[in-house]
This record gives structure tokens, C-alpha cells and sequence, in this order.
């Protein structure tokens, strides 16, 4: 756990980067640190590992301040990731990601194996450990930097806008890659960003900031959506948070109807379309024990009946929520928002349950694969889409 | 001149080796002698200073504006002056252009060490490198490319600067050149430059090949 005690950063020009942080980051969760440009998230995340030290408070790692920590020796504990991946140009991936093991004194071979295997771990091709950084697209370096900062296994990660340089597809994976692995290893992450919908999909706990290092509020990402302490959180949430606030809630509880005459199928089951006098017509999926209600309503928003087909882990139809079966759910989820709230009305379960987690975005019109399967990264490493630098 | 051809195949022949401090091939021997050791030296007094004046900034100002000074000097000014110290040896001419390398190695030390990103100094702080470790292991090795740069340039000139030497006696193959003009006969002078000419072509190609076999890192 890292605990903000008061914590207050004044740097030598006067500028108060952070004001009187106080909070906790909790062992084994993601907890985000989410706000504008300026409010002093790098600062808030530099004074853990001392890149930067407080001018007050204290911040302690497991009840120890870090300041009784020689910095290298701290540094080596906590794992760090950085926007631009910062890569060293002049090492070749795998030595990249041994860094740490090497600076701890592990014999090279060793090091080296344990770098292969945390290439392997982020979806990373084995051939791709002999080349050197220039030649690796914008994320797989992001990749290799997340490698790198696992490497040496410290029970702390710290990463700052790590998503933040590459395009939004590859976000998109590097993110739900990111949420795989949390789901593996349990680090205690603490993850800074400015985008609020990578800090909604990203935190189990989400500290608001704003300019001026101020905490504006720190709720589960769900709490944030129905229940943001100011007009500043307002704002910063911005639009359809209600729509959003879907994406907490798994689809599983949508009660499914039989599969009707005029859904057609192929041999295995996989939809084709909406059968009409016209030909067929566009439908759309989504996976009840992978997705989140807001996956449903947009399939069922898809089609011109209204009706979303639930599908199987291989795309097989397994039934269709109708209108009314999607508005029995969203029904309840009112009734239980608006409900006298106990401590947390909503648990936030739809969260770590599933991976990739119930994602937004995965309804999908066309057959075919909706994602591509984590677990399957073919030939070469996943794409990114893009090709080498250079 | 009259009709004499530009160059006298047979003088060149004849004078190629005699075993004499004027035959050509010493000439050349000393040329390289007293183009290298310069850069060498200067090199190895470089890399400190610059790390100095990369670590303290205040000091860079004032190392580049001295060295600047110093590079603005005429050469054939700063000989005579050294005659007076070193007399007529190789230090002469070693000692002024130890200098003259310097102007250029310093900033290109200090440049070198100041293009390195930000992240990726900070990822280095970060992962846990004490200072020393970090300047050996990350900040030094990228300094490379920049430092290579300026050492090919300090080499070049280094190399055309030592003939000016040949007006106290010592200039390798700049010899040639007074040789060639005061007797009104070409060959020495035209085996003068092009020897030159090959010599810094060569030594820049070595260098060149040297920053492919130390930077396969850099894009190409
Ligand atoms: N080294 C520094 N010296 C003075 N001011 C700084 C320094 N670093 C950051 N700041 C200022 O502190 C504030 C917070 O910066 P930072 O923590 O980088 O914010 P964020 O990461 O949220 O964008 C900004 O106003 C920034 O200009
Ligand atoms: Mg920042």
C-alpha cells in the first residue's frame, strides 16, 4: 500500500505542484491519478520513488517512508513506465528489459531468460529481442517498456501516461493487455493519465485532480460516474456518463430468449443477419459473460428489430435479449441507483471479473471476430498496426 | 616551369624512400604523427571537461568562449609563439593543435551529452542506476554518435592544419609544398595535397566505419 500523508510539493520557483495530498493507493489495485495538464500528476507519482522529494508530508510504501530508502535501492522495487517508453536506444530489446535484473546482480543468464520471458508475457515475439529499439513501432515499445519495468517482479509499478503517445486502437490493446496482466500478477499500480475514460476503464480507484495538486475526489470509477463530488469532476467527466456507467454492469443478467426463425445462421451457428423480404438485414452481438450491459444495449441498437444476439465465446448464438428483456435490467439497475444508498450502492464487480474487461466498444454488426483473442497472438507479435519507426 | 609536366612520375619514385627526413614516406609518418596525437589528446581531455561543463552549465559559456578564442588565433601566430616555449620539435605543432581539437571536441562532448531525451535519462534514474553507473552505462554510450561527429571534423582539419607547421620546420607533408615553391618545380606540391587529400579521406572512412561498428543502434 502507498499512503500520501499530507504530502505537498513546492518547487524552487514557487510553483505548488501538489497541495496537501493525502490518500491511499491500496496493495494490488490499479488506483489512477486522473486530471488536466498541470495538476501535478508526475509530481504526485515522482515523490514515490524520489525522483522527486516532498517539500511536505510523507509518503510511505507498506507503512515505511521512501525517504528512509536509499533512492536506487527504492527504485529497483518499483517498476516505472513513462510515455515515450524511454527506452535505451543503444541496448537491444532484450537487454532493455534486463536492466533491472542487471543492476540487482543477477548473473546474465538469468537475467536474460527472465527477459524473454516477460517479452513473451506482454505478447512480444522472441525474434523481436535481438533488434534495437528504433526498429520496434510506437507500441510495441510500450510493450518492451512495460516488460522492462515488470522484469525484476517489483510489487510496484508506476506508470506515467504510458498509453498516451500512440494511436487509439493500439491504446485500446495496450490497455485490455494491461488489465490481463494486473488480472496475473496483482502489482500495486499506480497509474497517472489525463484521458478520464482510459482512468474509468483503467481504476479501481480514481483520484480526481486539479490544477494546483488538489484532490477534487477519489471514488471507484463507477462511484465517480453517478456521484461526482463538484461541478470540476462534473466537467471533467463529461458527456453520457448514465451510458457509461453501463459499462459496469455485466450483460449476464439480461434474460435471453430463444433463438427466433428469422435470425439466420451459418453451419456452426455464427449469425449472418436478419432475415427480410429485403435480404438481410445488419444485427448486433455481444458476449453475456464477457460484456457489460452497455455492449447489449448498443448490439440490440444495432439491429432494426431492436433484439441484440448473444453469442458464445466462439461467436455461436446462444439467444437474443429483446427490448423488453434489456429494459427489465436497465429497469432494476435504476431502481437500485436511485435506491437510499448503502455505503457503496454499487459494487464494482463488472470490473475485475472478467478479461478484457466488459468493453465498451465490442458490439459488433459484422461476422467475424468481434476482438482478437488474447490468448492467440499468431505469428510475430500482436499487430500494432503500425509499422517500425524509421 | 616552362615545359616541365606537372608531375615527374620518376621524382616521386626516387624520393618515395631514402631513408632522409625529407623522402616522402617520412614525411608522411611524421604528417600522421603530429595530426593524431592532437585529436587524442584532446579527446582525452574533452571527455572530462565536457562532463564538467555538462554537469556544472555555468561553466560551458565560458570553456566554449575561451576555446573559440583560441581557435580564432592564426595558426602561423600561434607556432611562432610556441617556438619560443617547446623550440623547433614536434611538440610545436602538437601542443597548438591539441587546442584547436579541443574547440571542437568539447562542444561536441557536451552536445552529445545534452541531446540525450529527457525519458530516457529519467526511465535510467528511474530503473535505479546510481550517477556513476548511469553516466558509464546509458548517458556516455549515447553520447557516441555526437562525439564521433565532432572527432571527424577535429581530425580533418587537424590534418590540413599541420602543413602550416612546414613555415617553422615542422609540418609533414606541408614540407613539400615550401619545397615545391621555392625551387618553381610542381611535383612536390601536387604530391602534397593529393597525400593530404588521401590521408583525410581515409582517416575520415576509418571513422566513419568506427561509428557503424559502435552505433548499430542508431536509425540508419
Ligand atoms: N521542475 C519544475 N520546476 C518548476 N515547476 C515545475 C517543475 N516541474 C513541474 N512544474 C510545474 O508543476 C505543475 C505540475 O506539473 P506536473 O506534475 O508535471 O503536472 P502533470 O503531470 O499533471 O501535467 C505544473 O504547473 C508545472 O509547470
Ligand atoms: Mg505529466
Amino acid at each position: 500500500m502507498i499512503t500520501f500523508e499530507g504530502v505537498t510539493k513546492r518547487y524552487d520557483d514557487g510553483t505548488v505542484a501538489v497541495d496537501d495530498l493525502t490518500l491511499e493507493a491500496p496493495t494490488g489495485a490499479i488506483t489512477v491519478f486522473v486530471g488536466p495538464s498541470g495538476c501535478g500528476k508526475t509530481t504526485s507519482l515522482r515523490m514515490i520513488n524520489r525522483m522527486i522529494d516532498a517539500t511536505d508530508g510523507r509518503i510511505l510504501l507498506d507503512g515505511q517512508d521512501v525517504r528512509e530508502i536509499d533512492p536506487p535501492t527504492l527504485r529497483r522495487g518499483i517498476g516505472y513506465v513513462i510515455q515515450q517508453a524511454g527506452l535505451f536506444p543503444h541496448r537491444k530489446i532484450v537487454d532493455n528489459v534486463a536492466t533491472v535484473p542487471h543492476l540487482l546482480g543477477w548473473d546474465r543468464k538469468r537475467a536474460r531468460a527472465r527477459a524473454m520471458e516477460l517479452l513473451e508475457r506482454v505478447g512480444l515475439d522472441a525474434e523481436l529481442a535481438r533488434r534495437y529499439p528504433f526498429q520496434l513501432s510506437g507500441g510495441q515499445q510500450q510493450r518492451v517498456g512495460v516488460a522492462r519495468a515488470l522484469a525484476a517482479d517489483p510489487p510496484v509499478l508506476l506508470m506515467d501516461e504510458p498509453f498516451s503517445a500512440v494511436d487509439p486502437v493500439v491504446r485500446t490493446s495496450l490497455q485490455d493487455e494491461l488489465l490481463r496482466l494486473q488480472s496475473d500478477l496483482q502489482k500495486t499500480i499506480v497509474f497517472v493519465t489525463h484521458d478520464i475514460d482510459e482512468a474509468i476503464k483503467l481504476g479501481d480507484t480514481v483520484a480526481v485532480m486539479r490544477v494546483g495538486g488538489r484532490l477534487a475526489q477519489m471514488a471507484g470509477p463507477a462511484t465517480l460516474l453517478t456521484e461526482p463530488a463538484d461541478d470540476f469532476v462534473r466537467e471533467f467527466l463529461g458527456r453520457d456518463r448514465g451510458i457509461r456507467r453501463l459499462s459496469f454492469i455485466p450483460a449476464k443478467d439480461v434474460r435471453l430468449a430463444a433463438v427466433p426463425a428469422d435470425l439466420a445462421l451459418d453451419a456452426s451457428g455464427r449469425p449472418l443477419g436478419w432475415r427480410t423480404e429485403g435480404g438481410l438485414l445488419p444485427y448486433g452481438t455481444f458476449n453475456p459473460e464477457r460484456d457489460s450491459l452497455r455492449a447489449a444495449l448498443d448490439a440490440a441498437l444495432l439491429a432494426v428489430n431492436g433484439t441484440a444476439v448473444a453469442v458464445d465465446e466462439d461467436d455461436r448464438v446462444i439467444g437474443v435479449a429483446t427490448r423488453e428483456a434489456l429494459d427489465e435490467v436497465l429497469g432494476q439497475y435504476a431502481a437500485r441507483h436511485t435506491a437510499p444508498a448503502p455505503e457503496s450502492p454499487w459494487p464494482e464487480e463488472a470490473h475485475r471479473t472478467s478479461t478484457p474487461r466488459a468493453a465498451p466498444g465490442s458490439a459488433g454488426e459484422a461476422p467475424g471476430p468481434d476482438e482478437p483473442a488474447p490468448t492467440d497472438p499468431g505469428p510475430g507479435d500482436r499487430s500494432d498496426g503500425e509499422g517500425p519507426h524509421g | 616551369m616552362g615545359d616541365e609536366p606537372l608531375v615527374r612520375w620518376d621524382w616521386i619514385w626516387r624520393n618515395w624512400d631514402t631513408g632522409r627526413p625529407d623522402s616522402i614516406l617520412a614525411l608522411l609518418e611524421s604528417h600522421i604523427v603530429m595530426a593524431f596525437l592532437p585529436v587524442l589528446f584532446g579527446l582525452l581531455l574533452a571527455v572530462p571537461l565536457g562532463l564538467a561543463s555538462a554537469r556544472w552549465r555555468w561553466l560551458y559559456q565560458p570553456t566554449v568562449s575561451v576555446m573559440n578564442v583560441v581557435y580564432s588565433l592564426p595558426s602561423i601566430a600561434i607556432f611562432i609563439v610556441m617556438l619560443a616555449i617547446t623550440g623547433l620539435g614536434q611538440a610545436t605543432v602538437i601542443v597548438p593543435l591539441t587546442f584547436y581539437s579541443l574547440a571542437i571536441l568539447i562542444p561536441a562532448v557536451v552536445d552529445g551529452l545534452t541531446s540525450i531525451p529527457d525519458h530516457v535519462r529519467s526511465s535510467a534514474v528511474a530503473m535505479g542506476f546510481t550517477p556513476l553507473r548511469r553516466l558509464v552505462r546509458v548517458e556516455l554510450p549515447l553520447a557516441v554518435p555526437v562525439v564521433l561527429a565532432g572527432l571527424r571534423v577535429a581530425t580533418v582539419s587537424s590534418i590540413s592544419l599541420v602543413s602550416v607547421g612546414a613555415l617553422i620546420g615542422q609540418g609533414g607533408l606541408g614540407y613539400l609544398f615550401i619545397d615545391g615553391w621555392q625551387r618553381q618545380f610542381t611535383t612536390p606540391i601536387v604530391v602534397g595535397i593529393v597525400a593530404t587529400v588521401l590521408l583525410a579521406v581515409t582517416a575520415d572512412g576509418l571513422l566513419v566505419l568506427a561509428q557503424r561498428l559502435l552505433t548499430p543502434w542508431r536509425r540508419a
